[in-house]
């Protein structure tokens, strides 16, 4: 991809995302960690748009930075007495190790290989393709995602009702 | 200059580093779910970086895959916050090193 402004937005959008997901490491305050997880997630977005990913890029900022955020925020409201200076265990120093080494092994790699490029434009409208990949070759996997969701729903409700909620019906 | 996968790629791989540090050494056990959800976000974004850049007779498959990942994201994380929220009840703290129920 040549043109300037999207080499500019790449460099913006990968500074915003790395920069705010390092945030969520450095920052004592467990909210201010949400915050900045939600910004790092519309870098994401972002992201997505150069890569010509419009339906992809507005799932993820309805879903990651709208309710998967909001659901943090709320788990870390419920619980007001525990510990929120998002502070590190004793695993501090060799999980630092692992995720350098991981990351590192990745970057080499995807940097090293020689991947099949395709000179392709970027694509016209997604969300159509998408949809009918959905319910044609993916049909299976669809209804059986639908079925999962059901269940997460489900057992998140009977995981934190009160005791005792059983007996009244 | 211009942006090649492999940029996207790397973008990907320093995510997915910190999510898993995040995941790995955070005491709040949303801590350590915010690392799960960066990971996600790292894999999602190297799937749609090759569906746009690499050979293939349906380039927009990675799209696919990556509406199903989140998904599983989705109920991955209403299960687990759930799991945190009882948790808090029942041992007043959601800190993973103090969870030590299953240690003999």
């Amino acid at each position: 991809m040549d043109d300037t402004g999207t080499v500019v937005a790449f460099w913006i959008l990968a500074a915003i995302t790395v920069g705010s997901a390092l945030m969520v490491v450095a920052t004592r305050n467990l909210v201010h960690a949400v915050v900045f997880l939600i910004v790092s997630f519309m870098g994401v977005a972002g992201l997505y748009i150069t890569l010509s990913a419009d339906f992809v890029a507005v799932t993820q900022i309805l879903i990651y930075a709208g309710a998967i955020s909001v659901l943090m925020i709320f788990a870390i409201l419920l619980t007001p007495r525990a510990d929120r200076t998002n502070a590190e265990t004793f695993l501090r120093l060799p999980a630092f190790l692992l995720a350098l080494l991981v990351g590192m092994i990745i970057g080499f790699v995807s940097i090293d290989t020689d991947w099949r490029i395709a000179d392709r434009a970027g694509f016209q409208d997604t969300a159509a393709t998408i949809g009918e990949a959905l319910l044609d070759k993916y049909v299976l996997p669809f209804e059986i995602a639908s079925v999962l969701l059901l269940v997460a729903m489900l057992g998140a409700i009977v995981l934190v009702r009160p005791e005792g909620a059983m007996e009244e019906d | 200059m211009s942006v090649y996968l492999e940029h996207y790629l790397v973008v990907g791989a320093i995510l997915f580093a910190i999510g898993l540090y995040l995941a790995l050494a955070k005491r709040n056990f949303v801590g350590v779910l915010m690392g799960i959800e960066l990971m996600f976000n790292a894999v999602n974004l190297t799937f749609v970086a090759f569906s746009r850049f690499v050979q293939s007779p349906n380039p927009l498959n990675g799209h696919v895959f990556v509406v199903f990942v989140i998904t599983v994201a989705a109920a991955e994380a209403a299960t687990a916050l759930a799991l945190a929220v009882l948790l808090y009840r029942v041992r007043e703290t959601i800190d993973v090193d103090r969870l030590d129920l299953l240690k003999w």
